[in-house]
């Protein structure tokens, strides 16, 4: 295509092609730093398109398209070209990805180990990790987890966190602008703005870690904590994996060791001061 | 009581693991997983590659374990029969 970005965010390389320059252009400056697929082979593809030949002019509107495609998917403004971008990144995973159980959940890490948290949209799991990627834990991904079904590991995915509404503000006082994205007003989500996860979370994107904890965070109730039993995980998981019907066995095996193995729990809270206070303490209750 | 026959695949078909009194089963042959109580997975594991109408899983259920409120089973193992057949995880022998 005529304008072209190549992304390797994880283990996971992109190729997002473009018939204007604009999403590309937003999304290079998003991705500052990022390295490029191994090898120059991506994994995945996406296609920003004009929805048709004259739409590339007049009222620009952009359709995702690549290896994989939503056939239902509404077409978006092109002042939203780095959004379609967005999505059509997360698309191709949802859809094609088959050798990682992906795993609707944020996930930082300290020591090693690593914290998953998964939820509805809109509890708050991404602007959790996010916080927590300012303060001393490696963020990880803000919206898939990637399990290794052979290993059991989780691998990163730190793609640009995506900030939705409120959460825009509480990311923006004290970090550096040059890590946003444009504020992008009116999306199908409200206002959302992309945030690049710090150099840490880039330098070791490579680096595996040990699931150790499981949350299921609830933004906007007074704080609480409850134990989520075994059964109940093992059902929200598969819930919140996108591909876990596709991996079959594997994908059974790599839920089963990953339930077995961490602890769950279900925190309510009713800001983020208390919720990473909250983190804070369920993680120092591991060890003790 | 008597009816039809059933039987379900072997257990190797169809690994599953206990969690919170619950057993979390997936089915090689169709690729689905399925969370089931007790009796079912005791029923199952008696007529694996052994056909068998509902009076006989109950005699086999009895043999094996302890069975709290005899005649009772009767009409559970009937209706989970029922359901089993519809969810695919035991067929007509």
């Amino acid at each position: 295509m005529k304008h072209e970005a190549r992304i390797r965010v994880g283990p996971i390389g992109f190729r997002v092609g473009s018939a204007w320059p604009g999403p590309v252009a937003a999304l290079n400056a998003l991705y500052d730093g990022y390295p490029t697929p191994r090898d120059d082979i991506p994994d995945f593809t996406v296609r920003l398109e004009p929805e048709r030949p004259w739409r590339r002019w007049v009222r620009p509107s952009i359709a995702i398209r690549g290896d994989y495609v939503l056939p239902e998917a509404s077409p978006l403004a092109l002042a939203h070209g780095l959004l379609a971008a967005e999505l059509g990144m997360n698309l191709q995973m949802a859809l094609g990805q088959r050798r990682y159980l992906l795993l609707h959940a944020s996930s930082v890490e300290r020591d090693g180990r690593a914290l998953l948290m998964t939820g509805e949209s809109g509890a708050g799991k991404s602007t959790l990790a996010a916080l927590l990627g300012e303060r001393g834990w490696r963020l990880m991904g803000d919206e898939f987890a990637l399990i290794d079904p052979a290993t059991g590991l989780v691998w990163a995915f730190p793609r640009a966190i995506s900030l939705k509404n409120q959460a825009i503000d509480v990311m923006a006082s004290g970090l550096p602008q040059a890590r946003f994205g444009p504020v992008l007003s009116g999306t199908p989500k409200g206002t959302i703005r992309h945030l690049r996860p710090d150099a840490r979370a880039i330098a070791e994107m490579d680096a595996p870690a040990r699931p150790a904890l499981l949350l299921f965070p609830r933004y906007g109730f007074a704080e609480a904590l409850r134990g989520v039993g075994a059964a109940e995980v093992f059902v929200r998981l598969t819930q919140a994996s996108t591909n876990y019907v596709a991996l079959g066995e594997s994908g059974f095996n790599a839920l089963r060791n990953l339930v077995e193995a961490i602890p769950a729990c279900a925190i309510d809270y009713p800001d983020t001061a208390s919720a990473v206070s909250l983190v804070e303490r369920l993680w120092a209750e591991l060890d003790g | 009581m008597g009816g039809p026959r059933f039987v379900a695949d072997p257990a190797v078909e169809r690994p599953h693991m206990w969690i919170d009194g619950f057993a979390i089963l997936y089915h090689r042959p169709s690729g689905m997983t399925h969370i089931i109580a007790s009796p079912v997975p005791e029923m199952l594991a008696v007529i694996a590659d052994a056909p068998a109408d509902a009076t006989d899983i109950v005699a086999r259920l009895s043999a094996e374990h302890d069975v709290a409120g005899e005649g009772a089973l009767d009409a559970i193992v009937a209706a989970r029969l029922e359901e089993l057949e519809s969810a695919g995880l035991v067929y007509r022998a």
